[in-house]
């Protein structure tokens, strides 16, 4: 994979196929982004499972939270990274030992580690890194289209309601 | 469709719409409602945490005006755009977002009269100060930076018309220095230059002109281009330090290649209130689905109106940089290889008396003050917008007595060079 340029058909299948997500490096903290992006997703069905050794054993946004990735007694479809490219490395390799194997890894916007890609990818497992998927999903969705943000998505197709109100839309768009 | 990048004129009609969600309308709607109903109380909660996308109330955002926005930041190649109610309130959004009390600017020194007399004096009251220099001397940008500098603003192509300003070179300063500069490319729109492909980070229009480009609707745009990193910068606090009113979110960091934009979103238009209306995002929007059409029909026919004035013998010069003979013309050839734009300024050997002459004489051309109209547009500075100035004022702005400046539209170009022949005969 060119991780300088994801084709959007390839981001949409990761989003539209993964259910269990454990998010690493989530927060209490509401300004956080990794909270804002646990939330947004919790919204749209799926089953965030949040990762922090800080906040073992307690809630966040109603999810119990677990200390590592094998701590998590459940499958997991996908790995996200909210910690510094440095910091991927290792936690990638803590995925990699999971058993069975995630599908995806996926590191946030700004976090980028090609040797640890390069490793998930050897195993079969898809990798995205410098990308967030609340943007992401936002920007294949088109609801991003409502803040003014360039979505570099062009169709004739209508977007699709999510069926849950009229302020969210799904990746069913044709 | 693939995720090959579209080209333009394609972009021009579809970027940022799609058939309405609820109805189908193939037409962006005028959502013409000052207010959206949330979901339930949680996503309320969500959207004015700026957690999640999406509508509240139509000051801070609007779907047709988003439409727009997302149509100008991809014609112009940036991440996010906001539209604005006027060219002029842009630049104070821009501007709020970079500048704390007792900041500094520095601007080129041809530009829009009313962007001077904005930085000259109003800006003061907010304690901007902003330091003049020369487009034709961009070494003149960096003599004039200084520590509190936070800026660099430039039109693409400089009013009164024909200047046009190499932005890689002032750009380059810009980047040494660590500053995001800002383009006014309301006389080039995107369709002749696009700001962000020399090194501009920041680009502000008057949708009133080429965009809207049918002389009926104010309103601007701020496009963000994704390239400047505030975040973690201590200059811009606006960007990179915590906000308290989102809980301590900074905003530069949460909204990545995109937080400039946003900043103008949920602190400037927010706050200080000039919001587009939905109806004139429409008819601008309306406008830019021919704008690649009409810019190139604009170029065209300024070119021969300017070359036929320039050998007319009541014409003592034209100042139009598609002219061979221009001192802009090379500039102009890198710049904008498709056309010099709409807009120049010629001076009349009769001076004063045949510049009012001639205005009054015309019969297509219409005497007004604005540019960027489907209709051809004169107006005569020195008796109207430059009026107040003394004589040595109104040559150093580029107004003097003998001054004419024209917008070409896009009629018939013989009948423009009639119109211009039987008034200058007259003259």
């Amino acid at each position: 994979m060119n991780h300088d340029n994801y084709p959007n058909d390839y981001i949409r299948e990761i989003l539209k196929s993964v259910k269990t997500i454990a998010l690493v490096g989530a927060s209490q903290n509401p300004a956080r982004p990794s909270w804002i992006v646990t939330k947004y997703l919790l919204e749209r069905d799926y089953d965030v499972i949040p990762v922090n050794p800080g906040l073992a054993g307690g809630e966040l946004l109603g999810r119990k939270v677990y200390g590592t990735l094998a701590d998590i007694p459940v499958p997991i479809d996908m790995v996200e990274i909210f910690r510094n490219s440095a910091a991927a490395g290792p936690l990638t390799d803590e995925a990699l030992a999971l058993d069975p194997l995630p599908k995806v890894i996926w590191m946030q916007l700004s976090v980028r580690n090609d040797e640890a890609a390069a490793r998930a990818e050897a195993k079969g497992i898809k990798v995205v890194m410098d990308r967030c998927p609340k943007i992401e999903f936002g920007r294949l969705s088109g609801e991003i289209s409502w803040q003014g943000v360039n979505s570099r998505m062009l169709s004739a197709k209508r977007p699709v309601l999510s069926g849950k109100g009229f302020q969210k839309l799904s990746l069913n768009r044709p | 469709m693939t995720d090959r990048l579209p080209g333009f004129d394609t972009l021009a009609i579809h970027a940022g719409a799609a058939p309405d969600a609820a109805t189908g309308a193939r037409a962006t709607p005028i959502y013409q409602t000052t207010s959206f109903v949330f979901d339930d109380v949680d996503h309320a909660a969500s959207l004015f945490g700026l957690q999640a996308f999406g509508n509240i109330y139509s000051r801070i955002g609007n779907p047709t005006c988003a439409v727009l926005e997302e149509r100008v930041a991809a014609l112009e190649g940036g991440t996010a755009a906001l539209a604005v109610a006027s060219g002029h309130a842009a630049q104070v959004l821009v501007f709020n977002a970079l500048m704390q009390p007792g900041d500094e600017f520095v601007a080129g020194n041809k530009l829009y009269g009313g962007s001077i007399n904005q930085f000259t004096h109003t800006f003061k009251n907010f304690g901007w100060n902003v330091a003049w220099a020369d487009p034709d001397e961009p070494a003149s940008f960096e003599a004039a930076i200084t520590p509190r500098t936070k800026a660099i603003f430039i039109e693409s192509i400089a009013n009164p018309g024909g200047v046009i300003v190499d932005i890689k070179a002032i750009a380059a300063i810009a980047k040494k220095h660590r500053l995001p500069l800002i383009v006014d490319n309301t006389m080039a729109s995107p369709y002749l230059i696009r700001p962000f492909e020399h090194g501009a980070d920041i680009i502000v229009h008057s949708a009133t002109k080429f965009l809207g480009g049918h002389g009926n609707s104010i309103g601007g745009l701020i496009v963000d281009g994704g390239s400047f990193n505030f975040a973690g910068d201590d200059r811009y606090p606006a960007l990179s330090k915590p906000r308290p009113e989102y809980g301590g979110m900074v905003l530069g960091e949460t909204f990545g290649n995109f937080g400039f934009a946003i900043a103008c979103r949920v602190l400037g238009l927010r706050d200080l209130g000039p919001a587009l209306s939905p109806f004139n995002a429409f008819m601008i929007l309306t406008g830019i689905e021919t704008l690649p059409l009409r810019m190139q029909r604009h170029s065209d026919n300024a070119l021969a109106v300017a070359t036929h004035l320039a050998a007319h013998h009541k014409v003592s010069w034209v100042s139009y940089p598609g002219l061979p003979s221009d001192r802009y013309y090379q500039l102009a050839k890198e710049y904008c290889p498709k056309g010099a734009g709409a807009v120049f300024t010629f001076g009349l050997k009769g001076g004063y008396e045949a510049g009012i002459k001639l205005v009054s004489n015309l019969k297509l051309f219409s005497h007004l003050a604005n540019i960027g109209d489907t209709r051809s547009l004169v107006i005569h500075p020195a008796s109207t917008t430059h009026r107040q100035l003394t004589d040595a004022q109104k040559t150093q702005a580029g107004a003097g007595p003998e001054v004419v400046r024209l917008s070409i539209g896009i009629e018939d170009k013989a009948d423009l060079i009639d119109d211009l022949d039987q008034a200058l005969d007259a003259a």
